[in-house]
């Protein structure tokens, strides 16, 4: 949300709170605040420009940081120099330098290095931004989403279905098929744990968990059913869907017109939450449902509602790989997309622009990781370790914040340590 | 034991909260510290029982400059203190709960029940505090406990006990049985400081007032050469009415009608057993009772947020028993909520949406799904004008507000409806002199505009200010339906803790 100026009012209203109110405020008020604070609603609100950007942007610096550090030491010739350290200091900093900057600059050059490096780049970073996008999605309602993972298998079902059955219907209506498919397989598959909440209070994160698994299991059962299953292969694995995505950046990259279409959902992400009546309500239920619920609001509903929707993006997310990269349904089919989508969702801060900043940043990371091996011998698990530390700088922002002695924003627990929520 | 604060000082981010803050209590003294919510008198219990530490300024005992970097040490040096909210485990005994911490043992390390129970014992007859050991905490009532923790406090040997706001959970009667403990304490040479922002106390039962305004003291005097009215604008900074002017009442038709209502609590205890009564338009009912006798369900079933078991809610001839809490809105109900900062406002989210969050999807702040900010914006300034919100910006959370100027926001956001019936809860709680009073003007002028006014709460004194009909509630039950005009604080006060009105009328 852009900032607005300021509305200064008449009178002899003090410019900020009575300073005596917020002496009290250092104490009580923010104690009794973060009992309040979700896990989710911390990684969404209270926050201010620096919690959103520089944190993370901080966070990603440290992690490449501590990450150089482990190639050091992973490395044999810089250890080797190590060793001889007092023989000849220098040499052993030269050496430690030599390995990470080239291990850094293969990375880099990998992913970015070149037009189809890139391509290759945006192209693992799209169905990260759906994965991401359905689980910021539900943080901005207070709702914890593990099972974009499961929604997202349980829309590869429904659209690869779409995709191959579907003979005889012109291209771009089969494109518009599956899409569509796969976001009904994916609400379909988070409407659940949303009814199971507003029903039972079953704690979303245990269900979402669950269905994953239970997802998995169903497509691999369907796979070996004769309607999904190819005839001429034994695996398992499905008929592949008969279209794909035009290649709108030239036909030299594999880059796809899904692109757009993600970038597209983001912004339509960001459009509901920010300019509507709906995104409010789902915002207001995820800081303070007691309160919504007084205001008139339903916060049952709006779980049923947000956990289809998120559900339903990350089934997009499915789509887009049957139409871009793998026609087929197979098993392995998400590689930890979802999974992925929960870290990137908290280093983009839950706003969809922060996502596909995340997204791209994660396909960097895992695009460039192969020229890194190739390169330099260091093992692509290096990429692991990093997209490990800047998950864990971004979960603990207090810790950036005292390495780099930032001060506290609004002075309001942010951290998202804070506890599971209700 | 003499105490001596000289030159306390403690600084948070932006803010000076305590400020060369100097408070000497003698031994054998009530010294009453005054001041609004915030005004550092919390800050400063926190400084002397070394919760915080100081950034300037020093603590002497007998003269002797002393320094505490824990609640230990506070202790160890004499000092007691018994918070707001008590520190107690209900399922022990008052006993075992005396001597949590400082247990004496016999051989092998056993708990020594006996001798703790006798020493417990001596100290309630020696001070007449009056609690029996071996009962459970969750047993007693509220005034028993308060006094269970002044027993714990004096078992540790204090010499000067920290009372903070003690009175707030108690009835009349309760609040002069303590009067009684904090004199025979102070007979016995312990010294006492009183934390309150109310003023009647204050006469009568310190010796000494100390007057805090934001941070600073503004003075220190006695009951003797002070009045109410000086005491309210030492606190406030300016010349306060206490007393708000009212013209009778002009009751006309019936808004709110309950009939036999029954409500649980969240425990499926019975709440509010088969409560009866109406609201008129132009008049105000308060509700009067001590907390927890059901006045929060009640508040919660007429308003939609929770299910009655059985009875009706009628608000203007409309059956809203068992009505969401959006059909009770649209119906021209307004709710002050108790507990603001839980069901009135959602702290993260900027003073202007909050000043719409039951209005956010009905033009003109939405066309279809899509906000109008513009316009939330607009109706944002008028209303934080209209109501004087006191806030750097309306972008700015509510939760940067202070605990007046938040309950000014859901005032305004509730009253710039159309509205046929408000039903406010507690809605003074907390709040200094100047928004109480501000507060109190507004509820007057609703009701003078014809609307029905439900009023619930726990300060008496807020009651016989406002109600022109006081219904007494006892155990869930309506007690008692009063015209104001023939309610005493007394009479009323017997009924809060269970009495009948005869008995009142032999008492009086």
């Amino acid at each position: 949300m852009p900032d607005r100026e300021e509305v200064r009012l008449e009178g002899p209203a003090p410019p900020v709170a009575p300073p005596e109110e917020e002496g009290r405020a250092a104490g009580e008020e923010v104690a009794a605040a973060a009992e309040r604070v979700t896990l989710a609603a911390a990684a969404v609100r209270g926050v201010g420009w620096q919690e959103r950007f520089v944190v993370p942007v901080l966070a990603v610096v440290v992690a490449l940081a501590v990450g150089a550090l482990v190639i050091v030491f992973t490395s044999e010739e810089p250890l080797r120099e190590w060793a001889g350290f007092f023989r000849d200091p220098l040499e052993a900093l030269r050496a430690s330098g030599r390995v990470v900057a080239d291990a850094y600059l293969a990375l880099f050059r990998g992913a970015l290095g070149s037009a189809n490096a890139l391509s290759e780049t945006l192209l693992v970073a799209i169905p990260l931004v759906y994965t991401g996008l359905s689980v910021a999605f539900g943080f901005r309602a207070g709702l914890f989403n593990i099972g974009a993972e499961g929604q997202l298998t349980a829309g590869a079902i429904l659209a690869s279905a779409a995709g191959f059955s579907l003979t005889g219907l012109p291209g771009p209506l089969v494109v518009g098929a599956v899409v569509l498919a796969g976001f009904v397989g994916g609400a379909l598959w988070g409407a659940v744990p949303g009814l199971l909440k507003a029903k039972t209070g079953a704690h979303e994160v245990i269900t979402t968990i669950m269905l994953n698994f239970v997802a998995g299991f169903l497509a691999l059962y369907l796979l070996q059913t004769a309607f999904f299953r190819r005839p001429d292969r034994l695996d398992p694995i499905s008929k592949p869907v008969l279209e794909a995505f035009p290649r709108v950046f030239g036909t030299g990259v594999r880059l796809h017109a899904g692109f757009l279409v993600a970038l597209l959902v983001a912004a339509l992400v960001a459009w509901v939450l920010n300019r509507t009546t709906v995104g409010f309500e789902f915002q207001a239920v995820g800081a303070n449902p007691d309160a919504a619920r007084a205001a008139g609001m339903s916060p049952t509903r709006t779980f049923v509602v947000v956990m289809a929707l998120a559900g339903g993006i990350a089934g997009m997310g499915a789509a887009n790989q049957l139409l871009g990269v793998t026609p087929s349904l197979t098993p392995g089919f998400s590689s930890g997309f979802g999974f992925d989508g929960i870290a990137i969702a908290l280093l983009g801060r839950a706003r969809p622009a922060g996502v596909v900043a995340a997204a791209l940043l994660f396909g960097i990371l895992r695009n460039g990781s192969r020229s890194l091996q190739a390169a330099t011998q260091i093992p692509v698990d290096i990429v692991t370790v990093i997209t490990a530390l800047v998950i864990l700088f971004v979960a603990a922002p207090s810790l950036v914040r005292a390495i780099f002695r930032l001060r506290r924003g609004a002075g309001r627990p942010a951290g998202l340590g804070v506890g599971w929520g209700p | 034991m003499r105490l001596e604060l000289r030159g306390i000082t403690k600084r948070f981010p932006g803010v000076l909260a305590n400020d060369h803050v100097d408070l000497t209590v003698e031994e054998g003294e009530i010294h009453a510290l005054l001041g609004e919510n915030g005004a550092g008198k919390t800050t400063l219990m926190n400084i002397l029982y070394g919760l915080y530490r100081a950034d300037a300024g020093e603590i002497l005992i007998d003269g002797r400059p002393v320094q505490f970097a824990s609640p230990r040490d506070a202790i160890a040096a004499g000092l007691g203190m018994v918070h707001q909210h008590f520190m107690l485990i209900p399922v022990f005994t008052v006993t075992e709960n005396v001597v949590l911490g400082v247990e004496t043992t016999g051989p092998l390390g056993l708990l020594d029940r006996r001798r703790a129970a006798g020493k417990v014992r001596e100290i309630s007859e020696r001070y007449g505090l009056e609690v029996p050991p071996d009962a459970l905490v969750e047993e007693l009532p509220v005034g028993v406990q308060q006094r269970v923790e002044i027993v714990k406090a004096l078992y540790r040997n204090a010499e000067v006990l920290i009372l903070d706001e003690p009175t707030a959970v108690l009835t009349p009667q309760e609040t002069e049985e303590l009067f009684e403990v904090m004199r025979s304490l102070r007979a016995a040479g312990k010294s006492i400081i009183f934390i309150t922002h109310k003023l009647k106390e204050v006469l009568a039962v310190a010796d000494r007032i100390t007057v805090l305004r934001r941070g600073r003291v503004m003075g220190t005097t006695t009951p003797a050469e002070t009045s109410e009215e000086e005491l309210a604008s030492m606190m406030v900074g300016r010349a306060v009415e206490l007393a708000v002017e009212r013209a009778p009442a002009q009751a006309a038709e019936p808004v709110l009608e309950v009939r036999d209502l029954v409500v649980l609590d969240d425990r499926g205890q019975v709440a509010v057993d088969g409560v009866s009564f109406e609201v008129r338009a132009g008049e105000i009912l308060a509700v009067a009772g001590v907390q927890g006798n059901g006045q929060t369900e009640l508040v919660e079933a007429i308003t939609g947020l929770r299910p009655a078991v059985s009875g009706s809610v009628r608000i203007l001839g409309r059956e809203l028993a068992g009505a969401s809490p959006k059909q009770v809105l649209r119906a021209g109900v307004a709710h002050v909520p108790e507990d603001r900062q839980r069901d009135g406002l959602i702290l993260d989210f900027s003073v202007a949406d909050n000043l719409v969050l039951n209005t956010f999807d009905v033009p003109p702040f939405a066309r279809g799904i899509v906000r109008d900010e513009r316009a939330v914006e607009r109706a944002a300034q008028e209303r934080v004008a209209a109501f004087d919100v006191r806030t750097s910006s309306l972008r700015a959370p509510v939760a940067t507000l202070s605990g007046g100027n938040q309950q000014k926001v859901i005032v305004a956001r509730e009253l710039s409806r159309p509205i046929r019936l408000l039903v406010a809860s507690q809605p003074t709680r907390g709040l200094d002199v100047g928004s109480v009073e501000y507060i109190h003007r507004r509820l007057l002028e609703k009701r003078d505009q014809g609307v029905a006014v439900l009023m619930v709460s726990v300060e008496l004194d807020e009651v016989l200010a406002l109600a022109d009909r006081i219904a007494v509630m006892y155990r869930g039950r309506i007690v008692d339906v009063l015209p104001a005009a023939e309610a005493t604080r007394e009479g009323v006060g017997l009924l809060m803790a269970g009495g009948s009105l005869e008995e009142a009328a032999a008492s009086a």
